[in-house]
């Protein structure tokens, strides 16, 4: 049986006419261990491989080489799924995955920066906030209780970034408890308002690293271009499996985001997001099956800056567009067909004659999974995690 | 005077690399005008590296590739392999020679006597990112800052553009080299219907279209010159992306002695007079692109953009803007010539403010180590896994708008224990049995804080002394 989310909780509790005040506390207490994993595809996302339209009469015209129609996954006569993405397609059978296949920020300017600073502000446009959203949301979160979270990779992403304090891990040198230093730093940063608190928290993750890992990183080095790719999927399910192992300590974090680079696909996008997609799907995997019986309390999130051209450039690849595809993954997903319209790649349905055009707004989205599955109100949703944007409703019914 | 002890140590940190044992009492005497001194038209210093041209190394790279292909086609027949496998002798041979020049460079800024030149020339080559991350442009970025960049950056802002945005590195990383014309000869060509009798020859299946790749126009305009806010639009972009067919990397139809080399092509160029930004640019050659490129070098909205790029990597994440206003003037002034911008700033009093507002990139830190012990990196092994724990591995940029430079980046908690974990390491085989408290001194001079020294002067040993003085909070900035 699937937990009671917070929403549910409060919508059955109002119902009988209890206290809502008391049971907000139960029903948080209860449902704390809410989970969600946001993965940044970063470099522009085709999501016109990543969920192939097979049932588009334009689709195979529009992209003639590089269209995935033979060998895609079928989800039902209208989308398929790259090959590469086989973990998230058996999810998706299971009704553990959903697609939103028109998916957009707000911003149009079609540069990789420009767009993934929207992306991760949740702002209106670029410029709009100098934090990120998920932080914010993890703010809104704090404030109701003890509540952490955790990006991954060696540089702090924006949409972690800002007033929350949160945590940063990667793979690499481990510390030693012993020694001196770390708690002579500690004594120098006392009045260091970033050395400070970063050591703090580095050093306290690193200890948590230290369980989390249950199995050696370092691996052979490969003896050829095969066994390279293949090491980076072990590579990627190895990293999922570590951000599941750090989800599931105890008072370990209950967000976490990832970012997987090398999207820009300009040329030769055939073989390169073949490589891509399977290290996100290796990723999924080792979180999915790391989390084991938390499972059914994750959501998984996966996005990226913008789309690409709805047809092929003149070097095998594709040029920066607009819409893309955006996955959403969890054990209590609700069934369900696309998440947004489908706006079709007719000629006349293109967006400035050259990409798939938008029918969501990516922060409507993100709306629906900080609202059910992290139980966040609508209001503070609308104002402090993505400002201004009342007129945004969330997307509803999906955990 | 203790002004000038503080000047000697904001011009060896902020401006350079960082101050080696003795650097500021050489400096103390005149610290503006041992800056100015770096200023020089024949523009920067180059690292002591492999003398290979970006033209050896592609070529080099191409019969790698045919090595390779070789290799599988008689793997594929069943014959014996050769007794050492040329495929891993060439890329053995690619990792060698990259790394050397990665090493060479930091070998440079540990040991030159000119920091302020060095860091000065670190900016453009950043703000020209070539990145190592894709197997064409793997190892020619070296060559690339040697050839395009270094010799450039104190002369006019127009030629460093032009020799940075027309150099094979640049064509090969932003795609342009592939790029042709949609109505050029070049691509009528190839769209032709195939001949009778050619159904027999077994030919590999066409993925790869002929066209455009306006993949250099975009980051030209959004990055290295007006900037995203430049007032461009996607109109701006494809026109611009037309002016530029034609440029392209040399290749086998050219003959062997232009592999590698910048070629025009005319056949592949798009036929018809463009307009960029509202001006409209007469058809012709590779004189259209040229003529757009110096017109953007020229725009008040580039010098801006730069000025204000300038600022934040010299001064602080968020400069004063009187700062910016004033290197703004000296570039439109002078049509962007980027001896005086340094000068600029140099000069300007907002660049001297006592407290160390820019947090260290990984590669600064890692220097600036290295100097404050009087050392130098020994080769590519002791820079590269610590420079790619800290996220900044070498020559690899994760996208065309090169390293940020802003501390939300590089103090991630993560990062920080990493910072630790490394000047442990490194302490312990650099202080040998040298006095930390000296080093402090002669590394930050008037910038060393009281709680730093006596905490150094109460370490139970040097290596955790001088550990110390790298992760302090006034080592850590500039």
């Amino acid at each position: 049986m699937n937990a009671l989310t917070r929403r549910q909780a409060l919508t059955s509790a109002a119902a009988f006419g209890l206290s809502l005040n008391l049971l907000a506390r139960t029903a948080y207490a209860a449902t704390s261990s809410q989970k969600l994993v946001f993965i940044n595809c970063r470099g522009a996302m085709d999501g016109l491989s990543v969920s192939p339209p097979i049932g588009d009469a334009d689709y195979s015209a529009l992209r003639g080489g590089l269209a995935i129609t033979d060998n895609a996954l079928k989800l039902d006569s209208h989308f398929g799924l790259h090959p590469a993405l086989a973990s998230v397609y058996t999810l998706a059978q299971a009704g553990q995955a959903r697609i939103a296949p028109a998916i957009a920020t707000p911003d149009r300017a079609r540069s990789h920066f420009e767009a993934q600073d929207v992306l991760e502000s949740g702002a209106g446009g670029v410029y709009g906030a100098t934090s990120g959203w998920l932080n914010r949301a993890v703010g809104a979160l704090q404030s109701q209780g003890k509540f952490s979270a955790l990006s991954i990779g060696a540089t702090a992403p924006l949409v972690l970034r800002g007033p929350a304090a949160v945590s940063s891990w990667s793979p690499g040198a481990l510390v030693n408890p012993q020694a001196r230093l770390p708690s002579l730093l500690m004594d120098l940063y006392r009045d260091d308002p970033l050395l400070g608190p970063a050591l703090a928290r580095g050093l306290e993750t690193e200890t948590m690293a230290q369980d989390a890992m249950r199995e050696d990183m370092t691996a052979a080095p490969p003896a050829d271009l095969k066994a390279y790719a293949k090491q980076g999927q072990d590579a990627a399910r190895k990293l999922g499996d570590t951000v599941a192992g750090f989800m599931k300590e105890s008072g370990g974090p209950q967000i976490a985001a990832i970012s997987l680079d090398g999207f820009d696909t300009h040329a030769n996008q055939l073989g390169l997001i073949a490589a891509r997609l399977g290290n996100l799907d290796a990723v999924i995997d080792g979180i999915q099956k790391g989390l084991g019986s938390e499972w059914p309390n994750t959501v998984v999130l996966v996005a990226t800056e913008f789309g690409r051209t709805a047809r092929a450039n003149g070097t095998g690849g594709t040029d920066h567009g607009t819409a893309s595809t955006a996955l959403i993954l969890g054990g209590s997903l609700k069934r369900g067909g696309i998440i947004g319209d489908w706006p079709s790649l007719k000629g006349s349905a293109l967006f400035e004659n050259r990409d798939l055009a938008p029918t969501l707004d990516m922060r409507a989205l993100f709306k629906g999974v900080l609202a059910d599955q992290m139980g966040l109100d609508r209001k503070v949703l609308d104002t402090a995690v993505f400002p201004d944007s009342a007129s945004v409703a969330p997307v509803s019914s999906l955990v | 005077m203790a002004d000038r002890d503080l000047e000697a140590a904001i011009a060896l940190t902020r401006f350079g690399l960082g101050a080696r044992p003795g650097e500021l009492a050489r400096v103390r005497s005149n610290p503006k005008a041992w800056l100015l001194d770096q200023i020089r038209k024949e523009g920067a210093d180059q690292p002591q590296a492999n003398p290979a041209t970006t033209q050896q190394r592609i070529a080099e790279f191409r019969d790698y590739g045919e090595a390779k292909k070789q290799a599988k086609y008689a793997k594929a027949n069943g014959e014996t392999p050769a007794e050492y496998d040329p495929v891993k002798m060439a890329q053995k041979q690619i990792r060698e020679e990259t790394g050397g020049d990665f090493a060479a460079r930091a070998q440079l800024g540990a040991t030159t006597d000119a920091g302020f030149r060095e860091r000065w020339t670190l900016f453009w080559a950043n703000h020209f990112t070539v990145s190592a991350t894709k197997l064409a442009t793997a190892t020619v970025v070296g060559p690339f800052e040697q050839e395009a960049i270094r010799p450039h950056v104190f002369g006019p802002f127009a030629t460093l553009l032009g020799a940075a945005e027309t150099h094979p590195a640049m064509l090969l990383y932003l795609d342009q080299a592939q790029s042709i014309g949609p109505d050029s000869p070049a691509a009528n060509f190839l769209r032709r219907p195939p001949a009778m009798g050619v159904g027999q020859i077994d030919v590999p299946k066409r993925t790869r279209g002929v066209g455009l790749n306006e993949n250099l126009a975009r980051e030209i305009l959004e990055l290295h010159t007006v900037g995203v806010d430049g007032g461009y639009s996607q109109a701006d972009v494809t026109e611009f992306a037309r002016a530029m067919t034609g440029l392209s990397v040399g290749g086998l139809r050219e003959g062997p002695a232009t592999i590698g080399a910048p070629v025009f092509r005319p056949q592949a160029h798009e036929p018809g007079p463009r307009t960029v930004l509202g001006t409209r640019y007469p058809s012709g050659g590779k004189e259209q692109a040229g003529a757009i490129l110096a017109d953007l070098a020229a725009k008040p909205q580039t010098a801006r953009f730069i000025c204000g790029k300038i600022a934040r990597h010299f001064i602080a994440d968020d400069p004063p803007q009187g700062l910016i206003e004033r290197l703004t003037q000296a570039w439109m002034s002078t049509n962007g010539d980027l001896g005086t911008v340094a000068a600029t700033l140099i000069s300007a009093p907002e660049a001297w403010d006592r407290r160390p507002a820019k947090f260290k990139t990984p590669y600064e830190f890692l220097i600036s180590s290295w100097r404050a012990a009087g050392g130098s990196p020994k080769d590519i092994a002791v820079l590269a896994p610590t420079l790619t724990a800290l996220g900044q591995k070498p020559f690899s940029p994760p996208s065309p708008k090169g390293w940020s430079d802003d501390a939300m980046s590089w103090a991630a908690p993560d990062a920080i224990v990493k910072r630790m974990a490394w000047a442990q390491k490194f302490a312990d085989r650099a202080t040998a049995d040298r006095d930390p408290n000296i080093l402090a001194a002669e590394a930050l001079g008037a910038q060393l804080q009281p709680a730093t020294a006596t905490m150094i002067a109460r370490a139970e040993s040097r290596p955790e002394g001088l550990a110390i003085l790298l992760m302090s909070p006034e080592f850590q900035r500039r």
